[in-house]
């Protein structure tokens, strides 16, 4: 079917496009901190000592207990769809509203490993940073990008997600309509991925 | 029953009936305008450039200007007329069209395109005038002179970011489009190669611009954060940044070629009334090309210290990525062979594409050898090249669209012998200017100097003057067209005779296109008997 | 092109528990090796766990599986790509 005209009222809609746009959206995303990942892995291979020590200032318990969050919640969001698909409104809401609660939990941990590491003086620029090797300054340069970046993809996923939430209440996805909430599902597991491989290369540094 | 056309249908008026309008073809105009008026103004930097090299003694301009002239000219050109005029203009009013659809898959997403787009010119044009000084670092921001440098480089590099934006989301629309919104009886061997070369183009503007769009990040977290990645003091490695910056800013020259190249492979056939030699050539080597040349990047780093291995492989597969470009001047030429050709301004200009880009890409292998390069890197021999591709390339590709693609947009014809008479001053000027530039570069003239040794001055001033008579004939040609938007004679419907859907349905077009979504056979089929 | 038909398959919920118990399993394993073994054995077992909880992530709970093989590739060749960058670079990182 076409795709609707311009300012006439929105046609049909067209769920596969929607999906294709989405899934070429991740792929900017996984480009984006492909930029990030290419830098690691030169400082990594030229600084392997260096981010091995720095992988050991980091709270290793945090980062797992993140990584769980994480999962848990990429496994509720998928279960939300399901639920959606199948006409269960009342699973699909609980399990939404769960993904976004263990969001919070995620930014929560984040917030208090930051604190912490800001609070000993590891942060870039700080006088202690700048007394260490080089490659531990890398390091925690890195290490504030790429989980600053990927922070602010999970505070822009809990909005998507919540606003999705709002959309089940008042209707609007239902279960012969759920594209959108399919496609945030599909966002939110991205920043699972990408957290994923951040675990190994900042908390497990070898 | 007549519908009205695009231009005048809908219920708003005004300013809003453009700027909140979600049809793909006012959006095309939208670019269109705002990219004329920000081409003319890096045009007149670059007069100005010229005619800092006129006045060495003393110079008209203090260096630092000067530096300032160069970083913005290239920024405004680049980011803002080279890579998207062909794709947001063209692209974005002939792509639905000529897939037989009624608008573009996400047509909300393509006027925040356009906004992104106008955010990103306004954030660079400030750049220039707000923070301590004009950025100075040249389009490219080599670190760490672009995180020291006091100039407003965080500002320009966030507008070039917002830009990104504008073009990742073009690309993701057109895409999608493309997949989607074909009439079921094109399949894909029926496209027009325009929409194969929109294709190629987009999925470069969906993979390569992030990489640019991080890196650009980096360098404002680099300023504001000191968080070391390019900085040598913290042990970080400027190559790095050189890496990243032309992982993405070489494949952004195919999103700049291939559009261009699209438009071409249209206007060839309808104005040699005869169909176009070697479709599949042409649209596997558009893929091709998207596919090579995103791994040709080091080609800019010759001299920089990178790796020998790293030379070699990347020479390599430089040498490799002009294949499918000759390829497609290959099947153009052969398409001219034997056909009825006529030489009005489309196709005029379209043939002096042929000419240009062939010159620029054959300089451009050349550089393309390691140890040629190592005497022409950083001289004039690379900004000749790269005018050659770019202006005498993508420029006159888009100025053939313009004039060919013209009429249909505003129903007005323009006069043909004006855009011919242009023709003149153009392409003296541009060999004057450019050509002088290559013989200028080999000799050693270094580039992004606001003065020249005694040596090269005679160079300089033909380069300068043939930049005036350059300009000159651009001011014909675009006034050509700019009268002829308010007082041209009313346009037929198909006034090329053309083949493809744009030319079968009202012009201007209707807002919805088409009246039912039509039915395609094979392209390029021109009725030779008629036209002999 | 097809009708705004909403996909057919559906995936059922004990799929996804039995994935997110795959997944906490390998990342334990992945912390243990890492923890336990020397330098090269643990960067071994991230390069093939990481990719492979990616995996599992890409194919059930966003759905890959099930999806066109148009799609499937075009994920393999944004992450070729990404791959392709990496290598390329090192060709001049490991022989400066």
């Amino acid at each position: 079917m076409s795709g609707a005209a311009s300012d006439a009222p929105a046609g049909h809609k067209d769920y596969e496009g929607s999906k294709l746009g989405m899934w070429l959206f991740l792929f900017t995303e996984i480009l984006l901190f492909g930029g990030l990942f290419i830098l690691y892995s030169a400082y990594w291979a030229r600084y392997t000592a260096d981010f091995h020590r720095g992988g050991q200032m980091l709270n290793l318990g945090i980062g797992v207990a993140n990584t769980v969050v994480l999962l848990t919640s990429s496994m509720t969001v998928a279960i939300s769809v399901s639920a959606m698909q199948q006409g269960n409104r009342r699973l699909s809401i609980w399990c939404l509203a769960a993904t976004v609660l263990l969001g919070l939990v995620f930014l929560g941990n984040k917030a208090i490993e930051w604190s912490a590491e800001i609070g000993e003086g590891l942060y870039p620029n700080s006088p202690e940073l700048l007394a260490r090797p080089h490659g531990e300054q890398l390091f925690f340069g890195l290490y504030y990008s790429m989980t600053g970046l990927h922070g602010l993809h999970v505070i822009a996923g809990i909005a998507v997600l919540s606003f999705m939430l709002n959309s089940i209440r008042r209707n609007t996805i239902t279960r012969t309509d759920y594209g959108r909430l399919e496609n945030a599902g599909l966002y939110w597991h991205l920043v699972d991925v990408i957290w994923i491989f951040l675990l190994p290369l900042f908390y497990l540094s070898a | 029953m007549t519908t009205r056309s695009y231009l005048e249908a809908g219920d708003r008026r005004g300013i809003p009936a453009w700027i909140l309008s979600t049809d793909h073809k006012r959006i095309g105009v939208l670019y269109l305008a705002a990219m004329m008026f920000l081409f003319l103004v890096a045009v007149t930097i670059g007069v100005l450039m010229r005619v800092e090299q006129l006045t060495i003694a003393p110079p008209l301009f203090p260096p630092q200007i000067y530096n300032a002239f160069f970083t913005v000219h290239g920024v405004i050109m680049i980011f803002m007329f080279v890579l998207p005029g062909l794709p947001a203009v063209f692209g974005n009013f002939l792509l639905p069209i000529m897939v037989g659809a009624r608008d573009v898959a996400f047509p909300r997403l393509n006027l925040l395109s356009w906004y992104f787009f106008i955010t990103g010119a306004v954030l660079a044009v400030v750049s220039l005038f707000t923070g301590s000084a004009p950025p100075d670092t040249g389009w490219t921001f080599y670190a760490p002179y672009s995180i020291r440098t006091g100039g407003n480089v965080s500002l320009a590099v966030f507008a070039a970011f917002v830009l990104g934006l504008s073009s990742i989301l073009t690309g993701l629309n057109f895409i999608t489009t493309i997949h989607r919104l074909r009439t079921p009886s094109m399949t894909w061997h029926r496209m027009p190669l325009f929409v194969w070369a929109i294709y190629g183009t987009a999925w470069i503007q969906v993979l390569a611009t992030p990489i640019i769009g991080i890196t650009l990040l980096l360098v404002i977290l680099e300023r504001v954060f000191g968080i070391g990645v390019f900085d040598p003091a913290k042990g970080g490695d400027p190559l790095l940044y050189q890496h990243l910056f032309w992982i993405y800013s070489h494949p952004a020259v195919y999103i700049m070629i291939l559009p261009a190249m699209g438009a071409i492979t249209e206007i060839i056939p309808t104005f040699a009334h005869r169909t176009i030699f070697g479709y599949k050539a042409i649209a596997y080597s558009s893929i091709a090309i998207a596919a090579l040349g995103s791994l040709v990047w080091g080609h800019h780093m010759f001299t920089s210290g990178m790796s020998t291995a790293a030379n070699v492989v990347f020479s390599l597969l430089t040498f490799l990525v002009a294949v499918p470009s000759a390829i497609k001047v290959f099947n153009w030429t052969s398409t001219l062979y034997k056909g009825s050709i006529e030489v009005r301004p489309p196709m005029l200009y379209a043939l002096t594409f042929i000419f240009l880009f062939t010159i620029g890409g054959l300089t451009g292998l050349m550089q393309g050898a390691v140890n040629v390069n190592q005497h022409v890197h950083d001289t004039y021999f690379i900004v000749g090249h790269f005018h050659y591709v770019m202006l005498g390339g993508t420029g006159m590709g888009f100025f053939a669209a313009l004039l060919y693609w013209f009429p249909k947009m505003f129903g007005k014809m323009y006069n043909e012998k004006a855009a011919a008479l242009a023709w003149f001053p153009i392409f003296v000027g541009f060999n004057m200017l450019y050509f002088s530039m290559l013989v200028l570069g080999y000799m050693g003239m270094p580039r992004r100097y606001y003065t020249h040794l005694p040596q090269y001055h005679t160079g300089h001033v033909i380069a300068s003057i043939g930049s005036f008579v350059l300009a000159f004939g651009l001011v014909i040609l675009l006034g050509d067209l700019l009268v002829a938007l308010f007082r041209g004679k009313k346009a037929p419907q198909n006034p090329w005779n053309g083949v493809s859907l744009e030319w079968q349905i009202p012009t201007p077009p209707p807002l919805e296109n088409f009246e039912e979504i039509p039915t395609v056979g094979r392209p390029y089929v021109f009725n030779q008997e008629a036209a002999r | 092109m097809e009708h705004a038909e909403p996909h057919a398959h559906i995936v059922p919920y004990g799929t996804f528990v039995r994935v997110w118990l795959l997944l906490l399993f390998l990342t334990a394993a992945l912390v243990v090796t890492a923890k336990a073994y020397h330098e090269a054995m643990s960067v071994y077992a991230m390069l093939v766990i990481t990719p492979l909880k990616a995996g599992l992530v890409f194919f059930y709970f966003m759905h890959l599986k099930y999806e066109k093989p148009f799609l499937k590739s075009m994920v393999l060749m944004t992450l070729a790509l990404l791959v392709l960058f990496i290598g390329f670079l090192f060709l001049d990182l490991s022989y400066r």
